[in-house]
């Protein structure tokens, strides 16, 4: 299990959530893409802190920072969904077309 | 290759399938049980790489969000069950590309970096050095980051509410009297707007 292994299983989650984010044509889809990304940049930290860092706490924080964002990312991510189902019965990126010029 | 190395590239092959496998799978409900499995697995890999609190923390979030995503997928979504086929996708190459690419950009950068290598010693005690370091030096981070939630529960419920963005906020509710049958506390709703007439007297 070498720094470089635990990085690029990182890089491996990242480019699946890039993937998703950019494909999926559902709003909760394309967020599980933001949060498998999300996942990634976790594990990236998380094997940095523990492999280069000796142990400095500063690196769990950082990841503590990353889950908050992951929180967040999900609690606005859903209200979103939630007003524009009200507002336009709509599901899918599609349907949205007011900022497109 | 000892026992950690051959479960880290389990737990590895576990959380890039199933990562993988939520966008390939029918059911939406299925997707977030998969998603659930990648960030366990990864968890699982966090705990391993000596960052215990850090990893069963990533379980225990993951587990309460996944169910909460599994809730909104059968409210909101189209063939939630998967009995059809299901592929909604648009710009499908490019997404394809910018996946690969961004998978290959990382992992050269990561080759061809020479990292320090210091690794936290295995008797460290980490999770006292972090709780310290919460609550130490580094705590106006953390009370931001719970500010911030704080922010994140108002603007959800302010954006899903029915009303709230989208008009008064206590039009057509009325708020219970300060004494009993008495007049109700607050701002009273427009008369004769919301159409609502609940007085009795």
């Amino acid at each position: 299990m070498t720094l470089a292994s635990v990085l690029i299983v990182a890089a491996a989650l990242i480019g699946i959530g890039l993937y998703g984010a950019l494909s999926q044509q559902s709003f909760v889809m394309l967020m599980m893409g933001l949060e498998l990304m999300l996942n990634g940049g976790l594990l990236a930290v998380i094997g940095l802190w523990a492999n280069t860092m000796g142990g400095a706490p500063e690196g769990q924080l950082l990841a503590i920072i990353i889950m908050a964002v992951m929180a967040v990312d999900m609690a606005i991510g859903f209200a979103l969904v939630t007003a524009v189902y009200r507002k336009r019965q709509a599901d899918v990126t599609e349907s949205l077309t007011t900022m497109k010029h | 290759m000892g026992l950690t190395d051959l479960l880290f590239f389990a737990l590895s092959a576990v959380a890039i399938v199933s990562g993988w496998r939520v966008f390939a799978t029918d059911s939406m409900v299925r997707a977030s049980f998969l998603l659930l499995l990648s960030f366990v697995a990864v968890g699982l890999i966090i705990v391993m790489l000596a960052a215990p609190y850090i990893g069963v923390a990533t379980i225990f979030m993951m587990t309460v969000e996944m169910m909460v995503m599994a809730l909104f997928m059968v409210m909101f979504m189209m063939n939630p069950a998967g009995l059809n086929p299901m592929m909604m996708v648009h710009q499908h190459r490019f997404s394809i590309v910018a996946g690969v690419l961004a998978f290959a950009g990382l992992t050269v950068a990561i080759l061809f970096t020479s990292f320090p290598g210091i690794p936290v010693d295995p008797a460290a005690p980490v999770v006292h050095d972090l709780g310290i370091e919460l609550l130490g030096p580094s705590m106006l981070i953390f009370e931001t980051a719970g500010v911030t939630l704080l922010a994140t529960m108002i603007g959800s419920v302010i954006l899903s509410s029915r009303s709230g963005r989208f008009g008064l906020a206590d039009q057509g509710s009325r708020p219970p009297g300060l004494e009993p049958d008495g007049e109700p506390a607050g701002r009273q709703p427009e008369q004769g707007g919301g159409g609502h007439h609940h007085h009795h007297h």
